[in-house]
């Protein structure tokens, strides 16, 4: 199987008119259907980290965003810490000593090998893709050089929303099609102020109280927004760093 | 007047570019040169729209005088339209270009004589540009031509979008990041004045611009103050 080329995969994706979000989806589902048997997700990130998801293949794709997103760690935020790939052909073998719970998170969705390629621009690192596989093994020559192609469209379509936008003002299409998580920034600030922490510190703990409750980080976030859930300075305690 | 294999070998040149690293200058270069060989034509340009959206001319090929007229024809003319319109404007005689667009009289007039052919470059509904030949007088593009030519135009598109100049990828990639981080300070700010006044979020964000507007700053300043831990006391203030 040949490699795919940026060009080839902007002309398909960019096919009519589709909007800022259908755009992003169809580059998503574009790469799970190039490489055999995977899923796909691209995150938007910026100096601290994962902010968001902009696009997620149903299925192991998206399951895969969303445990990232409720741990806060994982194979993406390893790609973008280090500006190169992280590549773990047997999640595992290689992935259980660094985050055991997301390999146990994923496993229990059917996903044995995740691969995270930073979408960067020189030093500005915009984001990752992730691409996740119910089988274990690494990609050939071939799939890694389509993958690599996948993240470099991301940027083109990425930076073209914003040239796009700034002719035509109003909010970057970036930043609206990760509103969805507004939620969880509120409620980081608003624990914030209840554990009497900085905001990093805040998202931790919101973290932590997904993983032990089970839950996702958006439905953690939702209910402190709601009130239903609030912090005290003694729940400091989960993680007292 | 494009042979099939000359216009095989042309896409199978731009492919080839397209796949290494990417020079844009070059690349437009070379693609607007054998456009203007492919379709017989006596200049060809190509132009792009800058962030205010105004086209400007970035390669052009062929005489120098029916080139000058090309230039005139983006302020006002076939290829401005093509990018207003995204449609394409197709064999467009002297006569008629003087009948439409008479500021373009005196450029016309020493281009000619010719036809003026203009296609725009877009992806996704969005026109990026436009791609004009200006061919003598006796040529009739076929339908085929002008398809080959709005091809050529699509492979232009596709490789600007891969390779804008590291400047322009980099000052582009960083308004996009101090966007998304404006966006996550305004927002964990709404839940740092609702958690500190005990409002919900809508009141907060409300408290969030007055203060702002009181104050003369940029909500995110003010927003990013809120967020280290600096509360503004208008913030605690219902009103």
């Amino acid at each position: 199987m040949a490699a795919r080329t940026v060009a080839g995969i902007l002309a398909e994706i960019g096919r009519g008119s589709p909007d800022a979000a259908e755009l992003t989806r169809r580059l998503a589902e574009s790469c799970a259907e190039a490489l055999p048997a995977s899923g796909a997700g691209l995150s938007l990130t910026t100096p601290d980290g994962p902010v968001g998801v902009l696009a997620a293949t149903a299925g192991i794709g998206a399951a895969v965003e969303e445990l990232q997103v409720t741990l806060g760690v994982g194979p993406c935020r390893d790609a973008w810490a280090s500006g190169r790939p992280a590549l773990h052909a047997d999640l595992s073998a290689s992935g259980t000593a660094r985050w055991p719970a997301f390999v146990t998170g994923a496993a229990a969705a059917g996903v044995r090998a995740v691969f995270a390629f930073p979408v960067r621009v020189g030093g500005v690192r915009l984001g990752v893709l992730d691409v996740s596989r119910t089988r274990v093994g690494p990609l050939d020559t071939a799939e890694l050089a389509t993958a690599l192609s996948y993240a470099d469209a991301a940027v083109a379509v990425l930076v073209h929303l914003q040239a796009d936008h700034g002719v035509r003002g109003g909010t970057p299409p970036a930043v609206t099609l990760i509103e969805d998580s507004a939620e969880v920034h509120q409620a980081t600030g608003m624990v914030s102020v209840q554990a009497v922490v900085d905001v990093s510190q805040a998202l931790g703990l919101l973290q932590a109280r997904a993983f032990s409750s089970g839950r996702t980080l958006r439905e953690v976030a939702r209910d402190v927004v709601s009130g239903a859930v609030s912090f005290s300075r003694t729940d400091d305690g989960i993680d007292d760093r | 007047m494009a042979e099939p294999q000359d216009a095989a070998r042309v896409f199978v040149e731009l492919a080839d570019a397209l796949v290494g690293p990417l020079d844009v200058v070059d690349f437009l270069h070379l693609l607007t040169d054998r456009s203007g060989s492919l379709l017989g034509a006596r200049a060809t340009g190509l132009a792009l729209a800058d962030q205010r959206g105004s086209l400007q001319l970035m390669a052009r090929a062929g005489e120098a005088d029916p080139a000058a007229f090309l230039e005139q024809q983006l302020l006002s003319g076939p290829g401005r339209d093509v990018f207003t319109t995204g449609v394409a404007v197709v064999d467009v005689d002297l006569e008629a270009v003087l009948e439409r667009w008479p500021a373009l009289a005196g450029a016309a007039r020493e281009a000619a004589p010719g036809r003026v052919t203009a296609v725009p470059l877009r992806w996704r509904g969005t026109v990026l540009g436009s791609l004009a030949v200006l061919v003598p007088v006796q040529v009739r593009l076929s339908r085929g031509d002008v398809a080959v030519g709005q091809a050529l135009a699509d492979v232009a598109t596709l490789g600007l979008l891969q390779a804008r100049s590291t400047q322009e990828q980099t000052a582009l990639s960083e308004q996009l990041q101090t966007a998304l981080q404006d966006r996550i300070v305004v927002e964990q700010a709404k839940g740092v004045v609702a958690a500190t006044t005990g409002t919900p979020i809508r009141e907060a964000f409300r408290r969030l611009r007055r203060t702002a507007r009181r104050r003369g700053v940029p909500l995110t300043e003010l927003a990013a103050a809120v967020v280290d831990g600096r509360l503004d006391e208008d913030l605690l203030d219902g009103s």
